[in-house]
């Protein structure tokens, strides 16, 4: 106990210096232990959502993009599938579509627009108002709600962005009707609508006001073009009727699809329909997209582990190195001690207290820390997931 | 309290030699050690207080044969019969003045930390005119302040022999009497024996005795 008296009172006395070498230390062990954390959580969440995806169907390029932006909602903006490619997989009985629409987003979060379906799919249930039913409603995930303070009855307005649509993209104002439960996935940080009122911030889809009257009509004196004609930035229910769309739906966009198959073989008879390498679809399993991610995620993470490794010696070394030279400092102190009755064991045990003290204390920093980024690592593994969407 | 007899020592071949035929310091006695530098004065105190052990002779310290003791034997000895003071005072910087004092008993399991041990030690500090800095820090006191502690970490255990290493060499020259009267005052009330060296002959008639070490240095073998 005396040994770790005077332990603590030199570090105390001395405490800028031992205030670095602890931090020092803390950081050395906290690093791998947290980066392993995150990256096995990272992992572990990377596989589940692609496990979780059995089939995903979007334009041919680059499966990882198509992957990033139907699964994780990153900011990867594949080329848009037309949604007869949806139509054609319900035609086929073979599976359930799910249109996926990410190009859009509000106040840093996503929009994506999708259908009921997506729903069920995930087992997303809401924890405040309800779901999707009207055209412009829109549900947000549990992190969107605490990031952005917002809840039902409260509306968001979509970024204004050019994307598909050349002329241009006018904001919308969408009332939120409901607040998802959070799955520490990157729905928490999605704002869903239905896949419709995505088309209708992307301006296939308009209102008008009435200023077209019936009388006008009969006269033929309709205008069919005037500069007049107002583009709502809000869908209410006065002016919902007046909103349609031009054109034919098969060919509106959609991110992706997520595809659901039957079966087994329902899923294998639907990828050998998409194995034509010059066809303008594909159909790919996430999981290996994923797995191959995680892969490489995993062959830099060896590299890191050596990087770290070197510079833990690297540091330890000049710890060392520091008690050492204290140790030098003390010598004298050594000396009095051992004329005033000490044993060298006792000197020994003084100036071990010291480092094993200092050593302690730096584990208990990192134990804490990388007990907090453990208990943190699915929600920030989520965040760090969907950084950038 | 001391009795040295035909105690010989030297650091390796054909290095500094010492022979002290005889030499006796009495219970409570003052007796000042002077001699060149060299002559092998600190090296008596460590073989009075078992940090070297002699060649051959024997050495008797308050009825015990510190020659004839082991490793262990001579630090308890050491820690619990002996009090040094040293010229640099030897204050560690980072406990203060009252945990300057109690250092002997954080050090060795010989000693027991108790209320009486702290009562003791509050008493010296404030006998030695430092009771109120006792919280300070070595760096916030005087040299002469300094001293001070020193001296009731070397009372604080009692001893019946203090041994003290040019104690005054480091003070002014009012300092230096002030101390060495304090260390004397203390040393009659603790009931101990002084042995000190000092090359200050101004301080020497304040010590009953003077023994001159030029006579005890021997040439080293050829």
């Amino acid at each position: 106990m005396n040994a770790l008296y005077l332990a603590f009172a030199y570090l105390r006395y001395h405490w800028a210096r031992s205030l670095v070498l602890v931090l020092v230390a803390a950081l050395i062990m906290f690093v791998p232990v947290a980066t392993q954390t995150l990256l096995s959580s990272s992992e572990r969440a990377l596989v589940a959502r692609g496990e979780a995806t059995p089939l995903l169907l979007g334009s041919r390029g680059s499966q990882l993009d198509l992957t990033m932006a139907a699964l994780y909602f990153g900011e990867e903006r594949p080329d848009p599938v037309p949604m007869r490619e949806v139509e054609t997989v319900w035609d086929s009985g073979l599976g359930v579509p799910i249109p996926v629409h990410t190009a859009f987003s509000s106040s840093g979060f996503r929009i994506v627009g999708t259908t009921i379906d997506y729903f069920d799919f995930r087992q997303l249930t809401v924890s405040d108002g309800r779901g999707l039913s009207l055209l412009g409603d829109a549900v947000i995930g549990a992190k969107v709600a605490e990031a952005l303070g917002k809840g039902a009855g409260d509306a968001l307005v979509s970024s204004p962005e050019n994307l598909f649509d050349l002329d241009g993209v006018y904001p919308l104002e969408m009332p939120i009707v409901g607040v998802l439960e959070q799955t520490n996935t990157p729905d928490d940080e999605a704002i869903f609508v239905d896949i419709k009122t995505a088309w209708v911030i992307q301006g296939i889809g308009h209102g008008h006001e009435d200023v077209v009257t019936a009388t006008e009509v009969a006269n033929g004196t309709a205008a069919l073009a005037n500069a007049a004609v107002v583009q709502y930035q809000r869908i209410t229910s006065e002016n919902i009727e007046s909103f349609h769309f031009h054109g034919s739906q098969d060919d509106f966009p959609t991110s992706a699809v997520i595809v659901v198959p039957n079966d087994t073989r329902s899923a294998t008879i639907l990828k050998g329909r998409y194995l034509d390498a010059e066809g303008p679809t594909q159909l790919i399993e996430p999981a290996g997209v994923i797995q191959s991610l995680v892969d490489r995620i995993f062959r830099i993470k060896a590299l890191l582990d050596v990087v770290t490794g070197i510079i833990a010696v690297a540091a330890f070394a000049a710890i060392g190195l520091a008690v050492f030279l204290s140790y030098r400092l003390r010598a004298r102190e050594i000396a009095t001690a051992v004329k005033l009755g000490a044993r060298r064991g006792m000197v020994l045990r003084l100036l071990s207290s010291e480092t094993v003290t200092l050593l302690l204390i730096a584990g208990g920093i990192a134990a804490v820390g990388a007990a907090i980024v453990s208990q943190n690592a699915e929600a920030w593994t989520g965040w760090l997931l969907t950084l950038g969407a | 309290m001391v009795r040295v007899e035909g105690v010989r020592f030297g650091y390796g071949a054909g290095g500094f030699r010492l022979h002290v035929p005889s030499f006796v310091l009495e219970d409570r006695e003052r007796v000042a050690i002077v001699g060149p530098s060299g002559s092998g004065k600190t090296t008596l105190l460590n073989l009075i207080a078992g940090i070297l052990v002699p060649e051959e002779g024997k050495i008797d310290v308050a009825g015990i044969d510190v020659t004839a003791l082991n490793e262990t034997g001579r630090r308890r000895f050491r820690a619990s019969q002996i009090g040094f003071v040293f010229q640099d005072f030897a204050l560690l910087d980072y406990l203060s003045a009252r945990q300057n004092i109690y250092y002997p008993y954080r050090i060795t399991p010989a000693l027991k930390l108790d209320a009486e041990v702290r009562d003791r030690a509050q008493a010296l500090a404030n006998a030695c005119g430092i009771g109120d800095k006792l919280d300070r820090h070595p760096s916030a006191l005087s040299q002469g302040e300094q001293q001070r502690v020193a001296i009731c970490r070397a009372l604080v255990t009692q001893p019946k022999l203090i041994l003290s290493d040019e104690a005054t060499g480091n003070l002014d020259p009012d300092s230096k009497v002030r101390i060495l009267d304090l260390l004397f005052e203390q040393a009659q009330a603790a009931g101990a024996a002084v042995l000190a060296v000092t090359h200050d002959h101004e301080l020497l008639p304040r010590f009953e005795r003077v023994l001159d070490f030029a006579q005890f240095r021997e040439k080293a073998p050829a």
